[in-house]
């Protein structure tokens, strides 16, 4: 892979928490590269660090040995004010649990990486409407997170994670608090809307139903990535 | 991000509702308690700022306070008046007796004699009649609130108000006849007994025969004299104590405050007012905090920053806190616009204003440090956390 395509490159990541009385390694020499434009997929058994490898790769959990550059940038060397900066511009989340902010509207919600960036207000929220429109929920702009059914928050969440432009967005289990038929429809939505050459999807993911929409999957146990497999139709194109 | 802390903190009415309860709450308490004492307190030398002419007050050296009465003899008065500086000196009587009522009761007022040429000292406020009244046969001024009740003639409905004193009206003054030439407004004393006012001579006439009987000699400084000056050469002149105006007030406050429990219990209100408040609005806020930690989580995963997240929790507290002392304090206000012509005593200055607000900003800022201590240390992480 030319290194200038790639997005994430991760080599012998070391991450082990000292919870007090133990220590638990959660990655244990974790080497994977990511390219621009990949739906790349994590998944494996609970507790084998996935969530912790997408962290590491988000820049909120710095590991403690190992080397992980992001868009060319080694995360854990950078100060605290750039890693903020560098997760404000480039990184776009999409969490299991939506985690919307109960008290905003979706439109105030889709804002805040916005307003994070600096943009005013009232032009965050017209950014922000247009990307609910393109996620199809320009009807519900007003409404709170509590007014809308589990894909439509989910949806907020995506158009949240993309409002900004991010090169990279990662998510958590995007589809396990949904239905099939819900979940399918926002794998579409993540692969039609948010999928681009210049920008790469990690999702982490149990949820086999999905696995279709991947372009490669990387299966970890044990704080290992143990497989990394092509899907068919990527090792078809 | 101003905007988005707002609706964080309002997002959760009860909680919020709860906060501004709670500041509101330890607000009325830490402005309210402490009106009410200084009200108390300023009753306790009403009497003396109600006395505006003299420069001066001359007294036994033993005197702790305005109604800490030792008589001085009446040619202290002369040789007062001998000393260079002083314009004019008065005598004053100022000394506790019974009044016979109408319906043959006895009530303690507080007599007041004054100068029979000048009638320095008099009442502050006339309602009725005027202080020259005073020199008509056996006249006497009677504060309205005496008047009024203590002082009243009995209702013929049994159990009701009594009738107010009226000009006319006689009173018996141990064994001797006053009648009402007047009714004036004075400022409620500590004891809230009535004052009547007389001349020097007839208030002598009143009080029980004693060697001594002059209270005060009430002092004017000659124009251009110094007030300190003046004061250090009445004691070393005469070996009694002599206070300007704002000095005797100041021993007076004084005396009150090292010498009755009525700063402790105020204080203690005080102070239970604070911790109930802290703990009712700090802990609520906290809990706000915590339940919100999730989405400080995700702003700080989408590259909030430590500052920004503090500044909002700030805007917060003072926003809560803003709110609640406001209230606290509108409150106050309205109990004692409510109280004003009530027996209670009540003096809201500027000052209190600071008080409070300095006493609510310190459970902002406790309520805000905890929180904010909690958000810092917050690691992103835990938004993947299910």
């Amino acid at each position: 892979m030319n290194p200038s395509s790639l997005a994430v490159r991760c080599q012998n990541v070391v991450k082990i928490y000292d919870t007090g009385d133990q220590k638990v390694t959660a990655l244990n020499g974790v080497n994977l590269d990511i390219a621009m434009g990949e739906l790349m997929m994590l998944v494996g058994p609970s507790g084998c660090g996935k969530t912790t490898l997408i962290s590491v790769i988000a820049g909120i959990l710095d590991q403690d040995s190992g080397y992980c550059e992001v868009f060319g940038e080694d995360l854990l060397n950078m100060s605290n004010q750039r890693k903020l900066n560098f997760r404000a511009r480039n990184i776009g989340f999409v969490f299991q649990a939506f985690n919307l902010l109960p008290a905003l509207n979706a439109a105030e919600n889709v804002s805040v990486p916005l307003i994070i960036n600096g943009m005013k207000r009232a032009e965050a929220e017209r950014k922000a409407v247009a990307v609910l429109e393109q996620v199809g929920l320009g009807a519900r702009v007003t409404a709170l997170p509590s007014e809308l059914s589990g894909g439509q928050q989910q949806r907020v969440a995506i158009a949240r994670a993309l409002v900004h432009s991010p090169k990279l967005i990662v998510c958590d289990e995007p589809t396990s608090s949904l239905d099939h038929e819900t979940g399918h429809n926002v794998m579409i939505l993540l692969k039609e809307v948010a999928l681009h050459n210049d920008r790469a999807l990690v999702i982490v993911t149990h949820d086999a139903r999905i696995f279709d929409f991947a372009d490669r999957i990387a299966e970890m146990d044990d704080g290992h990535i143990v497989k990394v497999k092509e899907t068919r139709d990527k090792a078809k194109g | 991000m101003n905007h988005i802390a707002i609706k964080m903190l309002m997002g959760d009415r009860g909680k919020y509702l709860g906060i501004v309860m709670g500041l509101t709450f330890a607000s009325l308490i830490m402005t309210q308690q402490p009106a009410i004492f200084l009200g108390l307190m300023a009753r306790s030398y009403s009497f003396i700022s109600d006395v505006g002419l003299p420069d001066i007050w001359v007294m036994d050296s033993k005197v702790q306070f305005v109604d800490d009465i030792k008589p001085l003899q009446d040619t202290e008065l002369y040789r007062v008046r001998g000393i260079s500086g002083v314009e004019w000196a008065m005598p004053m009587y100022k000394g506790l007796l019974k009044a016979r009522l109408m319906d043959g009761t006895f009530q303690t007022c507080n007599v007041v004699g004054l100068d029979d040429a000048t009638l320095i000292g008099g009442p502050p406020v006339m309602l009725e009649g005027t202080v020259e009244d005073l020199r008509r046969s056996d006249g006497v001024i009677v504060d309205i609130d005496g008047a009024r009740d203590k002082l009243g003639k009995p209702s013929p409905i049994p159990g009701g108000k009594p009738i107010p004193l009226k000009i006319g009206d006689s009173l018996e003054l141990n064994d001797h006849r006053a009648i009402v030439v007047g009714i004036a407004k004075v400022t409620r004393t500590f004891q809230s007994q009535p004052v009547v006012y007389t001349t020097y001579s007839r208030a002598k006439s009143y009080a029980p025969k004693e060697r001594k009987l002059l209270s005060f000699v009430l002092v004017k400084a000659k124009p251009g004299q110094g007030l300190a000056e003046l004061t250090r050469r009445i004691r070393a002149t005469t070996g009694l104590a002599a206070y300007t105006r704002q000095e005797f007030m100041s021993l007076t406050y004084e005396y009150f405050m090292h010498n009755t429990g009525i700063p402790i219990n105020f204080g203690i209100s005080v102070l239970l007012g604070f911790i109930v408040g802290a703990a009712i609005a700090g802990q609520t806020f906290y809990n706000s905090t915590l339940e919100n930690l999730r989405q400080f989580g995700v702003l700080k995963a989408m590259g909030t920053s430590n500052w920004i997240l503090l500044r909002m929790i700030l805007l917060q507290a003072v926003l809560v806190g803003t709110i609640g002392y406001g209230l606290g304090v509108g409150l106050t206000a309205v109990f004692g616009y409510s109280m004003r012509y009530s027996i209670l005593a009540f003096k809201f200055p500027w000052e209190l204003l600071l008080f409070s607000g300095g006493g609510v900003s310190l459970i902002c800022i406790f309520a805000a440090l905890i929180s904010i201590i909690k958000v810092i240390r917050l690691e992103p992480a835990i938004v993947f956390k299910g």
